[in-house]
């Protein structure tokens, strides 16, 4: 259904024009700068960048256009039929030359960005891109134009990433394009009117000053150095380039890393499907965490006699008193071998494993693997417990498949977007860029959300409802759909089951009845169902604020009910879209690194998935589901006499000491364990606790897959050795497993990567069977599901039929559930958790990124201005917020996008653990903690921690707490 | 003083001014008669002590009475055809009279074909240097400008018209929206939306498409071409613009029929033309001389001859832009088309005459310092061209090369007519001036 059904319809007319007496073919439409290039021709350009709308300002691509007055700049001007156009002749290559000239005459002797293959060559080539067009055009300035140089401006390095220094400005509005229109952060602006036209930073501030998000698009798009990383100014040569995907987010953004001495000095966007070159201020700028000096580089095996204090976790990088170095082989033998021993005592159900969602696919594989067979159960769970659990609850309930049906930037076909408990400017800023660009095309954004965010600057109709209101909210939308007879009766006919019992169950939710519950107007609530059960084509893309909630999966209900009763899926912009958080949630889970499913989602209790993985791994594998993360941490403090309790863990990649909710019982379980193994590459909150800890290697330093929120898999390559002793993951979960005594044998370079992911393929033939190692070297990110070689992967399912038994969507109607601890008289807020843009997760690596740091160093509660005055309070203050479980005391930042009643933690502080305080009740269908609401007081004053961070920017704070 | 105009300023005067509390631009009465038909081959402008700093001018009533409106209000009302209207328009000659010279007949027609909706914007920002007959009329005579703007909007099929006034214009201001206020308080026919927007003191807002920048509220900006305004223009939709004058004159040539119109002109030019005449000339002022006319008949018929103690010597014939012309280069008709083989064009028709008390290069560079100061910034020749070159115009002798190089650049790859045209005051001196620069 994806594929044309005639290739012919997909040609685009063509028009044939001169170029210098040669024929040229170009497209219609395509410029003549383009159509050129395809040619061979090579027109000089400044202003112009392949991706961006042409501007045309630096004239310097200018040509010569039969019975034209003037030269005409051909990145913006398209051929016409029998066009007889001159690059080459005197008049065209006379302006073409003098534009180069001018601009030049005004650069400064010492440029910013080098480039050339040798010393000598960026000796003269100091300006980018303007030097190598100089240098090809055979440009150089007469002394009388250089006598006219212009003012020297003053260099702007008040940002921590990026260095201004507009002398090398050649006001080609590159940048102006990439933060308004690429990125649509509005940040840069063009001030001024003739020579004193100049970039400036919002009203003029410095850039630091400026709402700049560090995105980097700018310095991406400059041409000639006025805007620059600040890790690779002056000499652009690098030792090499390697290409890979983006270790934070789940969108999945394609970088270029460059080396130099072993270091990655800087990352560049690339040309990927999800992200086109865009990067977000993490991805560009956040990699040097790798490098941090508190990297984990031998393996630690806690001293005799050192008990577990799960209270000790104020400076966690101060752990010489705590563990003593070990060789490989003493480590993993005492890891693995008193794993073996407890099972050899216990029984098959005493272990459990936590994978990662920062690792690789073929990681997440092995591990799932090492647990079903080497641990003999199926304890094994990673953080889409936390994320999206009851998401894909709901999903594969209806529509039979926990991925997203259309991918993100999909949005560009949607006339209507609604965003639902998604602040994806900070948590998906390459997401986000898509939804902006649409924006500005006309397409309407609904933002639902208790918190105002940055997006509803761009959106239609912002729907702030209040906290744990999201069934009576959208409810009342499904209401007002079927009440007012908009629903798509022809596809809930053919495609859907259950509707009748929607229809019935909905009658007590009108919008009049629900709008004092959820706190939007019915009017408003009628307008925004009305438009989107009648446009074109919308499509719903969500966050955890949808599924951290002990009713998170009937929140999705909801949303799936909404697109279905609509027609909304299964085309073009429409569709449900469960934004993924990490990296690699999407392919974690995939890859079977969840207790009730194997591979692909195959049911472990399904007797057919049973025996299949049975016969394929040559193993004998549990048929009971296991326990989920937060059901493990309570296995682990169960009595003796439980058969289940929980005695060893082996943890990789994962801190649930500071992710998981009520971190003082989470803590203190994973300190009850006989043996805790854990594999990382920093000492963790969660190594703290270990008996053996385990140094892994960070995502530049290793090869394998990722799967975006996109469905898209993709390769990361290796850019650099792990540092010390340090190896990769995979090479580690396979010495464990041999000392669990599995008998596994993946050959290869990179610890076998390549035929682990073979194997991995044939488990998940039903979704990747055409998603060879050998084809992802060669396309770097394909799509599925893919069942063939020639298949190109399918962007959109659900096309025409659910993966569902029968095919058709089932509808689940969903009530009203309260949240699980609502506020009172002694606990009058509601504390929110989250991210935000440069912190990611618990913040061990984003923590120690040094520039992410410097951006963000300190744990902040975000409240609503009349709350502060209520209590007294101005930004800067300190609180102490206090539930029912823990109390943290935390600096006020304000945000009048916060609701009133209701305060954001973000949970990366180690020093002011958001998780303390949350509350540890589960959805019952996706075992998915309540993080999105729970009761707190504030009371002014109290003690904020007294160290900040890692001291990622104190390098006499890292040297005394660098315990190696 | 603030907004109130001192005539013939000296500290004295403006110490009154001062003294009395005159900060704003006094409302004149609005029963006056002014025709401008009757007025052809006349001065416009009064001299000596019948000027006034806010002269009366013939309002909504008045203009009425005097038989206004009728004309738009048969058009509008289906009485006269729009292709009638078209065809006379077409068969007067009537050119646009901004400084581009595009036949207004032929822009109708273009516009009218596009796809509804259509927009009109109109140009009253009269920003060159030396022209002043957009407001001589306007303060005077504003309802026959609403006229044509009605006319054209209804022939053309325009929906909303936004008119763009030059913000230094405060008297124009108030009376043009208390005249648009009685308009549409007592419409003769459905109108269309009418919108007065003010310019904010930017040269380069007077390039149509720039102007359209500013009224969506952007930075002034010319924009590339294709596509043409007609076609994309205002909020991306088709656009009739206008300037000013060029709408004034609809009502008379429709009236008075095309012919009246074309039966003006000297030395086979047709029309009438609206000189704004300024420099040491006794009686400068706004001229509606012929086209056609040269500029020593200009100075002789309709200015009273040079000042006294000063000789002709040279005239900017088309004001900043339009070249520099010696005085022995005085037999040239002054139109569209006529001065170009002379590197000079007419433009908006402002002359300003310089005598031999006066240097030809102080002219130049100091046009060149207007148009470093008004470039947009957007495009590289003109952004730095004008720089450069005011810098090396400076100079005793002329780097001719590196100026004519610059000149080049300009000429070719400019954007618009602004940084096109800023070279041909360079290329005048060298050309017609040598003497000075050598």
């Amino acid at each position: 259904m994806n594929a044309p059904t005639n290739l012919k319809e997909l040609e685009l007319p063509t028009v044939e024009f001169k170029l210098d007496g040669q024929t040229i073919i170009s497209y219609e439409g395509e410029t003549i700068l383009k159509a050129a290039k395809r040619h061979g021709i090579d027109i000089p350009h400044l202003c112009f960048k392949d991706g961006y709308r042409p501007d045309g300002n630096c004239r310097a691509c200018v040509v010569e256009i039969n019975g034209e007055r003037t030269l005409a700049p051909s990145c913006c001007r398209s051929a016409t039929p029998g066009m007889e156009v001159k690059a080459n002749s005197e008049r065209a290559l006379k302006s073409q030359k003098l534009v180069l000239e001018m601009l030049l005459s005004d650069m400064p002797d010492e440029g910013f960005k080098w480039v050339g293959d040798s010393k000598a060559e960026e000796q003269k080539n100091q300006h980018g891109e303007l030097s190598t067009w100089a240098a090809r055009m055979n440009v150089t300035v007469r002394p009388e134009l250089k006598a006219l140089r212009r003012d020297k401006v003053n260099a702007d390095i008040s940002h921590p990433a990026m260095a201004v220094n507009l002398d090398a400005c050649i006001q080609c509005n590159r940048c102006v394009r990439a933060c308004r229109e690429e990125q649509v952060n509005d940040v840069i602006g063009y001030a001024m009117r003739g020579a004193h036209s100049e970039i400036v930073f919002d009203l003029n501030d410095p850039m630091g000053d400026s709402t700049c998000v560090a995105c980097g698009e700018c310095v991406q798009a400059c041409p000639t150095g006025a805007l620059m990383p600040k890790g690779l100014i002056g000499s652009q040569t690098v030792d090499r380039k390697v290409d890979s995907v983006c270790p934070f987010c789940g969108v999945g953004c394609q970088i270029t890393y460059n080396v130099k001495d072993e270091k990655i000095v800087s990352v560049e966007g690339r040309d990927g499907p999800a992200n086109h070159n865009r990067l977000c201020v993490k991805g560009r700028f956040g990699m040097d965490y790798i490098h941090s000096p508190q990297r984990l580089t031998k393996p630690l095996i806690r001293k005799p006699g050192v008990p577990k204090d799960e209270t000790a976790i104020q400076n966690p990088q101060d752990w010489s008193n705590i563990f003593r170095e070990a060789t490989w082989d003493e480590a993993l033998e005492f890891a693995g071998g008193k794993l073996k021993a407890l099972k050899d005592q216990y029984g098959l159900k005493v272990l459990a494993g936590f994978g990662s969602a920062k690792g690789s696919n073929e990681e997440a594989y092995l591990f799932q693997k090492l647990v079903r067979t080497g641990f003999g159960n199926n304890n094994v769970d990673h953080c889409t417990r936390l994320c999206h659990a009851s998401s894909v609850a709901a999903l594969l309930e209806g529509v039979g498949s926990g991925a997203v049906s259309n991918q993100v930037n999909d949005v560009e076909n949607s006339s209507m977007i609604m965003l639902i408990g998604s602040n994806p400017t900070a948590n998906h800023p390459v997401a986000a860029t898509w939804f902006k660009n649409a924006a500005k095309r006309g397409t309407k954004i609904v933002l639902c959300d208790p918190r105002v965010t940055d997006m509803s600057k761009h959106a239609w109709r912002t729907m702030q409802f209040k906290p744990d209101t999201d069934v009576a909210m959208l409810n009342a939308m499904i209401y007002t759909i079927i009440e007012e007879g908009l629903a798509d009766q022809n596809f809930i006919k053919e495609r859907a089951n259950n509707f009748e019992a929607l229809k019935e169950n909905i009658k007590g939710y009108s919008p009049e009845a629900m709008a004092p519950i959820c706190g939007i107007p019915a009017e408003t609530l009628r307008e925004v169902a009305r438009e989107f059960a009648t446009t074109k084509s919308a499509m719903i893309l969500w966050g955890m604020g949808v599924s951290q909630h002990v009713h998170g999966t009937d929140n999705a209900r909801c949303l799936i009910a909404l697109v279905s009763i609509t027609g909304q899926i299964g085309k073009p912009g429409s569709g449900l879209h469960p934004l993924r958080g990490q990296n690699n949630v999407q392919g974690a889970s995939d890859a079977g690194l969840i207790p009730m499913m194997f591979p692909n989602y195959q049911r472990v209790d399904h007797d057919a998935a049973h025996a299949w993985f049975e016969n394929f791994w040559d193993s004998k594998l549990d048929k009971k589901p296991g326990y989920t993360v937060v059901e493990i941490m309570h296995k682990i403090t169960a009595p003796d006499n439980d058969p289940d309790k929980i005695r060893g863990m082996y943890i990789e990649g994962e801190n649930p000491a500071m992710s998981d909710p009520d971190l003082n019982h989470a803590r203190h379980a994973l300190a009850s364990l006989e043996h805790l193994v854990v594999q990382d590459i920093f000492m963790t909150e969660t190594a703290l606790l270990a008996d053996v800890v385990l140094p892994a290697s960070a995502w530049p330093e290793k090869v394998g897959t990722a799967s975006n929120t996109d469905r898209m898999v993709q390769l990361g390559k290796k850019a650099i050795d792990p540092p010390g002793d340090a190896k990769p993951d995979l090479w580690i979960i396979q010495e464990i497993a041999k000392r669990m005594g599995l008998n596994w044998n993946y050959q290869g370079p990179d610890a076998g990567v390549a035929q682990v992911y073979e194997e991995m393929r044939l488990a998940m033939h039903a979704a990747i069977k055409g998603i060879t190692w050998e084809r992802l070297e060669r396309e770097s990110s394909v799509t599925y599901p893919c069942l063939s070689e020639e298949d190109p992967g399918r962007p959109i399912v659900f096309d025409d039929h659910f993966a569902t038994i029968d095919g058709k969507v089932k509808l689940v109607p969903a009530d009203i559930i309260p949240a699980n601890e609502r506020p009172d008289t002694e606990y009058p807020f509601v504390l929110i958790t989250g991210r935000q843009l440069e912190h990611w997760h618990t913040g061990s690596m984003t923590r120690r990124a040094t520039i992410l740091d410097a951006i963000e160093p300190m744990a902040t509660v975000s409240m609503h201005g009349e709350d502060m005055t209520q209590l007294g309070i101005v930004a800067g203050d300190v609180v102490t917020v206090q539930s029912r479980r823990g109390e943290i005391g935390i600096h006020v930042r304000r945000d009048d996008g916060t609701p009133r009643g209701v305060i954001f933690i973000p949970f990366a502080y180690y020093e002011a653990a958001a998780n303390l305080i949350t509350n540890p009740a589960l959805d019952p269908f996706g075992k998915i903690p309540e993080f999105k609401y729970c009761a707190v007081k504030l009371t002014k004053g109290g003690q904020a921690a007294s160290t900040i961070g890692y001291g990622t920017n104190d390098p006499q704070r890292q040297q005394l707490t660098n315990a190696s | 003083m603030h907004q109130y105009p001192v005539l013939f300023a000296n500290p004295d005067k403006v110490a009154v001014a001062i003294k009395n509390d005159l900060t704003t631009h006094p409302l004149a009465s609005d029963d006056a008669n002014f025709e401008p038909g009757v007025l052809a081959e006349q001065g416009i402008s009064p001299q000596g002590e019948y000027q006034a700093v806010s002269p009366g001018y013939v309002g909504y009533e008045s203009y009425c009475k005097q038989g206004g409106y009728a004309l738009a209000k048969e058009i509008a009302e289906g009485k006269k055809d729009a292709e009638s209207i078209i065809k006379a328009m077409e068969s007067s000659g009537l050119r646009g009279l901004g400084g581009a010279g595009f036949p207004a007949g032929r822009k109708w027609r273009i516009v009218k074909d596009q796809v509804a909706p259509k927009l009109m914007a109109v140009n009253i920002d009269e920003g060159e240097p030396g022209t002043f007959k957009d407001r001589t009329y306007l303060e005077r005579d504003p309802h026959r400008f609403l006229e044509g703007l009605l006319i054209a909007a209804n022939v053309v099929g325009i929906d909303a018209c936004y008119i763009y006034l030059r913000d230094e214009y405060h008297g124009c201001r108030e009376l043009l929206e208390i005249e648009l206020e009685k308009l549409k308080a007592n419409p003769p026919f459905k109108l269309p939306l009418i919108e007065l927007r003010r310019g904010a003191g930017a040269y380069i807002c007077g390039e149509e498409s720039a102007m359209i920048e500013s009224i969506e509220g952007k930075r002034g900006e010319p924009r590339m071409r294709p596509p043409y305004i007609a076609q994309v223009g205002l909020f991306g939709r088709p656009t009739l613009e206008h300037n000013f004058e060029t709408l004034y004159w609809v009502r008379d040539i429709v009236q008075r029929g095309p012919e009246w119109f074309s039966s003006f002109g000297r030395h086979d030019r047709k029309g009438l033309r609206s000189f704004s005449v300024s420099g040491r000339v006794k009686k400068p002022g706004v001229k509606l001389a012929p086209a056609g006319i040269t500029i020593q008949e200009l100075i002789d018929e309709y200015c009273g001859g040079m000042q006294d103690g000063h000789t002709f010597y040279g005239y900017l014939p088309g004001g900043a832009s339009g070249g520099i012309l010696p005085a022995t280069m005085n037999d040239i008709p002054l139109d569209f088309d006529t001065l170009q083989p002379y590197g000079c064009f007419i433009g908006s028709a402002a002359v300003m005459v310089f005598s031999h008390q006066d240097r030809a290069r102080d002219m130049a560079l100091n046009v060149m310092h207007f148009f470093e100061h008004e470039s947009c910034g957007q495009c590289t020749p003109c952004r730095v061209g004008t720089g450069k070159a005011a810098k090396l115009m400076q100079s005793n002798t002329w780097d001719q090369k590196t100026l004519e190089d610059l000149a080049t650049v300009m000429v070719d790859a400019s954007i618009c007519g602004l940084g096109q045209a800023a070279p041909n005051p360079i290329r005048c001196i060298a050309k017609y001036f040598p003497q000075e620069v050598a």
